[in-house]
């Protein structure tokens, strides 16, 4: 069986409909290194539920693959880097709204 | 042009406080997102990479001054003061916050314009040829049709849950503008030998995972048919249509597996049972929509202001010579306004720039404004002598672009910096390439180019029918992109052919440069389109010139 890789929790805010990430204390920011590194795969599943729970905070939470860096959990994917940022022909979202 | 009828308008208020309760209720939680996404995307609003996104139907492109005025407004308010034209003729608000949504759609319905079934597995907004009522080689204005068709189409009970989304695009001139042999249902207005007019009607055209062009099943359709005929399609496909897959859902699907002489059978058969059934109301509905597209009262008064500045000034020559076709009324022009300016993103106007369209249009060209799937604006009817100081507007708001049907006029779907299905950017790529080509002072020299980008396999920003055709994908958790040549959207249409492996994000400004250079290369005159030139030599000297220079180097 392959070795399970990091991942961390992310979604979309109901209201907003902002990229956020589950961090360990249970709070939703919009930081990815505030988030939680799960690095084993019972505890994430465990904790996917608990934040699929969350249906009046968030929308469509996954576990996206990340890794951890100096300070905290980097995203491995493209995707996932563009949704800690926003848009690369504006500076919309995120990079704008909390100076990234 | 068509204004509501009470019918109109009861039936979209009625939807606006319909989906406000549902908001309210997906809110406060009485709603799981489960069971409120089908009721969102019925009307028209998404939940993308970094926010929401309403995508509001414009029908066959038709908008109005007070309609734009009112869209900058919604810009301003609840977004981030600009909107971005789409290849279906829509417009697509980026950043709307969910509780806002309802404030949104009310200030749409304020001017007649709503989100309904601009998404989901239904009837989409009907496109039209973005010249209609103003070309001169049109046969009649396809609206009406296209107009008699979205209220036919909007909520039609039998049609709400078809086996996948369905496109109609109708068009009344020769030249296609509308692409219609790449739609579920294409219309083609043509005469007959008796010299009246009807639809040829192609079935099954499609772009995407399987692209397609369309199959005629109707070679004259007698424009009195066209509810019924296109009743009795969406009939037979909503019976044979697949539901267990939805990558083979669509009609061209269905028109493969069926076959086309048995599909046309089946069509025809349904057609002869609807027929009957119509009674004529749908022709006296026609009546009164033709009424409201009668064509403006043209002006007459002397053109020599237009020639003294086409002679004088060269920037407007040049824009001029890209930018105005021919318009049905000699003393008048087709004015299509680059919404492209080079390096910017294609279709994202402000909302300043969309006020500035709203004046002109009221000003100088009947109140008229159309959006057309290549993500610029037309002022469809412009009298020539106005059209220097149409020009001179248009350059202080920055959209005096002189680049229509060139090498920088990208069609782009949004791709991976909005767009959750996305596998790869395309915005960023359009906008390097027309900075090169700019940069390059070449895009005169190099003619009619017509570039389109998407960023995944569904294929929005019509790839396969670009002349130079890109696509972007994941491969391995990194940028690829595919490039495919020859591709045409026009009357002549067919796909593009794939050149051979793809290339790195920064490595496809190169590509296409390298493309271009060798077509540069082996025209035999300036007069030789890139298109035509593809046709007499191939793919053959294109593949070398994109991939023997890397071969050279790795050896």
């Amino acid at each position: 069986m392959s070795r399970f890789s990091p991942k961390v929790i992310t979604a979309n805010r109901l209201r907003e409909g902002d990229v956020v990430y589950l961090t360990v204390d249970d709070r939703w920011t919009p930081c990815h290194h505030e988030a939680e590194l799960l690095e084993d795969e019972a505890h994430a599943q465990l904790r996917l539920l608990e934040a699929s729970a969350q249906k009046l905070l968030i929308v469509g939470p996954y576990l996206a693959e990340a890794k951890a860096g100096p300070n905290g959990p980097e995203p491995t994917h493209f995707r996932e880097a563009f949704r800690t940022r926003g848009p690369s022909n504006y500076p919309h979202g995120k990079q704008a709204d909390y100076a990234l | 042009m068509y204004s509501y009828s009470d019918f109109d308008e009861a039936f979209v208020r009625a939807r606006v406080a319909q989906f406000t309760d549902q908001i309210e209720r997906r809110l406060d939680g009485s709603l799981t997102e489960d069971e409120f996404r089908p009721l969102r995307l019925m009307n028209g609003l998404y939940l993308q990479l970094h926010a929401y996104m309403l995508r509001v139907a414009i029908p066959y492109g038709t908008v109005s001054p007070r309609q734009m005025r009112q869209l900058a407004m919604i810009a301003d308010t609840w977004d981030k003061g600009y909107g971005h034209f789409t290849t279906r003729q829509n417009i697509q608000f980026n950043w709307p916050k969910l509780p806002d949504v309802p404030a949104v759609l009310t200030a749409l319905a304020d001017v007649e314009m709503h989100a309904i079934q601009t998404s989901g597995n239904c009837v989409r907004n009907v496109t039209a040829d973005h010249f209609a009522g103003a070309a001169a080689d049109e046969i009649e204005d396809p609206r009406p049709y296209a107009e008699l068709l979205r209220q036919w189409s909007t909520d039609h009970p039998e049609f709400q849950f078809l086996p996948r989304k369905f496109k109609i695009a109708i068009t009344g001139a020769p030249k296609d503008r509308a692409v219609t042999k790449a739609h579920d249902i294409g219309l083609r207005m043509v005469r007959n030998a008796a010299g009246e007019t009807g639809f040829e009607v192609i079935v099954g055209g499609g772009l995407g995972r399987t692209p397609m062009i369309g199959m005629v099943v109707r070679a004259f359709l007698p424009v009195e048919d066209l509810l019924p005929y296109v009743e009795a399609v969406l009939s037979v496909y909503n019976v044979l249509g697949r539901r267990d897959n939805k990558y083979k859902a669509r009609i061209k699907i269905t028109l493969h597996e069926t076959g086309q002489t048995e599909i046309t059978r089946q069509i025809e058969a349904r057609f002869a049972e609807l027929k009957p059934l119509f009674g004529g109301q749908d022709q006296r509905l026609l009546a009164d929509i033709r009424a409201a597209f009668a064509p403006p009262v043209f002006r007459t008064a002397p053109t020599d202001a237009f020639d003294a500045f086409y002679r004088a000034d060269p920037v407007f020559r040049s824009w001029a010579d890209t930018n105005l076709s021919p318009h049905r009324n000699d003393q008048y022009a087709i004015v299509t306004v680059s919404i492209k300016a080079h390096g910017q993103t294609p279709g994202d106007a402000t909302s300043d720039q969309m006020r500035v369209l709203a004046d002109l249009a009221e000003t100088y060209g009947h109140s008229d404004l159309r959006i057309s799937h290549e993500q610029n604006v037309i002022l469809p009817h412009v009298h020539k002598s106005d059209l220097p100081t149409v020009h001179a507007a248009l350059v202080k708001a920055g959209l005096g672009t002189a680049n229509v049907g060139l090498i920088s006029d990208i069609i782009a779907c949004p791709g991976m910096d909005y767009c959750a299905l996305a596998t790869a950017r395309s915005i960023p790529v359009a906008q390097e390439i027309a900075l090169r080509f700019n940069e390059l002072q070449l895009e005169h020299d190099v003619g009619p180019l017509k570039i389109k980008i998407s960023g995944c396999i569904n294929a929005c920003g019509h790839h396969h029918v670009g002349h130079i055709g890109i696509l972007g994908l994941d491969r391995a958790g990194v940028e690829n992109y595919q490039i495919t040549l020859g591709g045409d959207g026009s009357e002549d249409a067919v796909i593009g052919e794939k050149t051979g492996p793809g290339f790195a994000y920064d490595q496809v400004v190169p590509a296409v440069e390298r493309i271009v250079l060798a077509y540069l290369g082996l025209r035999q005159s300036a007069e030789e389109t890139f298109l035509q030139a593809y046709a007499r030599v191939g793919i053959g000297p294109f593949k070398a010139a994109l991939y023997e220079a890397d071969a050279r180097d790795a050896a």
